[in-house]
């Protein structure tokens, strides 16, 4: 009872306007999949459009090696979890969860035993008799998933389901969605958020969306080490990394940039020759600065302190047009209006073409950490 | 709420715990300018229905006459029910509830009102939902279909008058034509069809009112329980049963208190269409004819007052019996 999600050039049009641009992509069964990336950028129509509840303009989806596009949403073997819970307002939460199976013309002892399973595995079974205006958010998104795990799907598909709740309850919530996963490992699922932190922490496998264009699908980690181009340098990693102009001076590897001010800058990144001359940004995350009292990447007087307890964020004014974000562990003292020269060993560097596609990096293996 | 379910009582601690008691300076400023904003209403309120109202009552009691208002007597419950009894021992009844006129009026009024409500209902709830469906030039339709609304009764009904004319009518050309009747009907005149014409044309100018009502309920219901149905694999015609119908009701529940108050006092509509005829004869025509024609005031307002009575009455029992809370939950 699993399936794995095959993608084939999917394209999706309202009217004149593309909305999904030919995505690409192969969901193995089991795997938990985040689509992210800022609002409107399609993720929720991608989904929708593997739910069936929207028409895939072009292109094939196969849930389970079979294509699927013509099918409803209710033969497809999914349930999904919508950002506003959807749940029946006149029904009961038992009702909620026992329609679709009810509708199925399951025996009533079967749909009792689902619902009463769903509800244990999510300890809602005191609500049962309620309706859900007498539930509170955390309750009612719990109940949603409910919903959903009832119908036994072979593909799990989320909407953002914890944009609605309060700080405290999203992390409990992720953490129990977390746990779901773990519970029913043949299910697929597919989460779609705009929240990065999501991302990384629920995901095997992220896919950042721009535009209705994937740009780029990998594991948490391959995304935050090696970022197939800027738009997902800067959307993973909070706060975003720092991104500088510069002009690549010599090639090969490392190969070395001059920034529009300072010094020339070493990056361990393979350029090809053809390149020497050319424009291009260099990126370092603010986790990856670190001060220095030696000559160093930035220099600039801070501007403005925020202390966060566990870190420290400082921003410097270098004369660049966007101020350096420096983060350091800890509560460390920093004076505002002092000058700081911070640095970045050369294999934290990224080094991004004119197009914003990256250079790849130079021997980079995560067990250097 | 279930009495099985517990709920969590919050006690309300510091000055707000005894409001009965502890009302604030603040609290009492903001009802005395609330009862100031109500005051113009109210009055008005008093003058234009109140005092009507008390007038029509207190006539009914009285043997008044269109020319001798003022010096009118008091004469109990007489206009509503009195027996004189004969030499003979034979016991006349008369007044109202002894009237075989008033009765078939108000059998008129409720045939009409159920009738009438009944299919507006149903074909307001139709075009309602095509109208909340997704299709070009919606907006357009909308406002379209509210014309028949926007026209003046007596305009459509004379309208309309013209086309179930027996002789010059577009109706009869057309039925013809199309051979569905063998021979022109006096469609407002025949005691057989006079209800028909009247309920057509209400219909016609009323679903429109219904579709908007039932619209406006359609559009309260959010779009992902429907997809959430569609997930669940629920068939159109059992959403339709099971989740539409459920959520609209209130406001279904509203629009048919609405039109049913409405339809228990036609007038206008029937007094212009079919004057004469006594299949279509409402308690507010009866009542008209009785105060201005025949001179007979007292009896025409104890008929109006019957009908205040009853409606009344309806209102209070759909209410109760419906559940409708005119907030728009349920109960
Ligand atoms: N029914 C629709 N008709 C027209 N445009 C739509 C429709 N649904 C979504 N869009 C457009 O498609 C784009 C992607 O929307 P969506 O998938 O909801 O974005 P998000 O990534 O925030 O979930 C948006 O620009 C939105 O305006
Ligand atoms: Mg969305």
């Amino acid at each position: 009872m699993s399936a794995g999600l095959k993608l084939n050039q999917v394209k999706k049009a309202y009217g004149a306007v593309q909305v999904l641009h030919g995505i690409d992509l192969d969901i193995k069964s089991g795997e938990f999949v985040v689509f992210v990336g800022p609002s409107g950028c399609g993720k929720s129509t991608l989904l929708r459009l593997i739910a069936g509840l929207e028409d895939i303009t072009e292109g094939t989806l196969e849930i389970g090696g079979t294509v699927v596009n013509t099918l409803p949403p209710s033969k497809r073997g999914i349930a999904m979890v919508f950002q506003s819970y959807a749940l029946y307002p006149h029904m009961t939460v038992y009702e909620n969860m026992a329609f679709g199976l009810k509708l199925a013309k399951a025996s009533p002892d079967e749909q009792d035993k689902r619902v009463r399973e769903a509800a244990d595995m999510l300890q809602i079974t005191p609500y049962l008799d309620r309706l859900p205006k007498q539930l509170s958010g955390g309750q009612r998104q719990r109940v949603a998933i409910g919903r959903a795990i009832v119908r036994d799907p072979k593909v799990f598909l989320f909407d953002e389901p914890l944009s609605n709740l309060d700080a405290a309850l999203r992390v409990a919530t992720r953490l129990e969605i977390a746990k779901l996963h773990e519970r029913m490992a043949d299910t697929t699922m597919v989460y779609v958020t705009h929240d990065q932190v999501e991302a990384m922490t629920l995901a095997d496998r992220i896919v950042v969306l721009n535009y209705g264009v994937v740009e780029q699908v990998g594991t948490p980690m391959e995304l935050y080490h090696t970022p197939a181009n800027l738009f997902v340098a800067r959307f993973i990693g909070s706060p975003a990394m720092n991104i500088v102009s510069a002009t690549i001076t010599s090639s090969g590897a490392p190969a070395t940039v001059q920034p529009k001010t300072g010094n020339p800058v070493t990056i361990n990144a393979e350029v090809d020759a053809t390149y020497v001359d050319a424009e291009a940004t260099f990126g370092v995350r603010p986790e990856d600065l670190v001060p220095t009292n030696g000559p160093g990447l930035f220099t600039g007087t801070v501007s403005i302190v925020e202390k966060l307890g566990e870190v420290t964020l400082a921003y410097l004014d270098t004369g660049l047009p966007d101020p350096i974000t420096v983060k350091i562990d800890g509560d460390v003292e920093i004076i505002k209006g002092a000058t700081m020269t911070v640095t970045a060993p050369a294999d934290r560097l990224h080094l991004f073409d004119e197009t914003g596609a990256a250079f790849p990096r130079m021997q980079f293996s995560h067990a250097a950490e | 709420m279930a009495p099985t379910q517990s709920t969590i009582q919050i006690v309300p601690t510091g000055p707000g715990r005894h409001p009965k008691r502890v009302k604030s300076e603040l609290m009492r400023q903001r009802l005395r300018a609330a009862g100031w904003f109500l005051v113009p209403m109210l009055v008005a309120l008093a003058i234009v229905a109140g005092w009507p109202l008390l007038r029509t009552i207190y006539f009914s009691f009285t043997n008044a006459s269109l020319t001798n208002l003022y010096g009118a007597e008091w004469a109990g419950f007489k206009n509503y029910l009195n027996w004189t009894v004969l030499k003979s021992g034979r016991v006349i009844w008369s007044g109202l509830l002894a009237d075989p006129v008033w009765w078939n009026a108000v059998w008129n009024t409720i045939r009409f009102a159920v009738l009438s409500v009944t299919l507006e209902t149903i074909l307001g709830t139709v075009v309602a939902l095509v109208l909340n469906a997704e299709f070009k030039g919606r907006g357009l339709v909308r406002a379209a279909i509210l014309i028949p609304w926007a026209i003046p009764t007596v305009v459509s009904a004379r309208m309309w008058s013209w086309m179930l004319n027996d002789q010059f009518g577009i109706i009869n050309d057309l039925f013809m034509m199309l051979g569905l009747i063998d021979h022109k009907i006096a469609w407002t005149a025949s005691g057989d069809t006079a209800m028909i014409a009247v309920l057509i044309v209400d219909v016609w100018k009323t679903t429109p009112f219904m579709a908007l009502l039932i619209l406006a309920g359609l559009q309260m219901i959010p779009r992902d329980i429907y997809e959430a149905a569609a997930i669940d694999g629920v068939h159109p015609i059992k959403t339709f049963w099971r989740v539409t119908l459920p959520l609209v009701r209130p406001a279904l529940m509203v629009a048919v208190i609405f039109r049913l108050l409405d339809a228990m006092r036609i007038f206008d509509l029937i007094y212009v269409l079919t004057p004469n005829s006594s299949q279509t004869k409402t308690i507010s025509v009866l009542a008209r004819e009785n105060l201005i024609d025949f001179d007979k005031f007292a009896y025409g307002s104890a008929q109006s007052t019957m009908l205040f009575l009853i409606i009344a009455l309806m209102t209070i029992l759909y209410i109760w019996l419906g559940k409708v809370r005119f907030d728009g939950g349920d109960r």
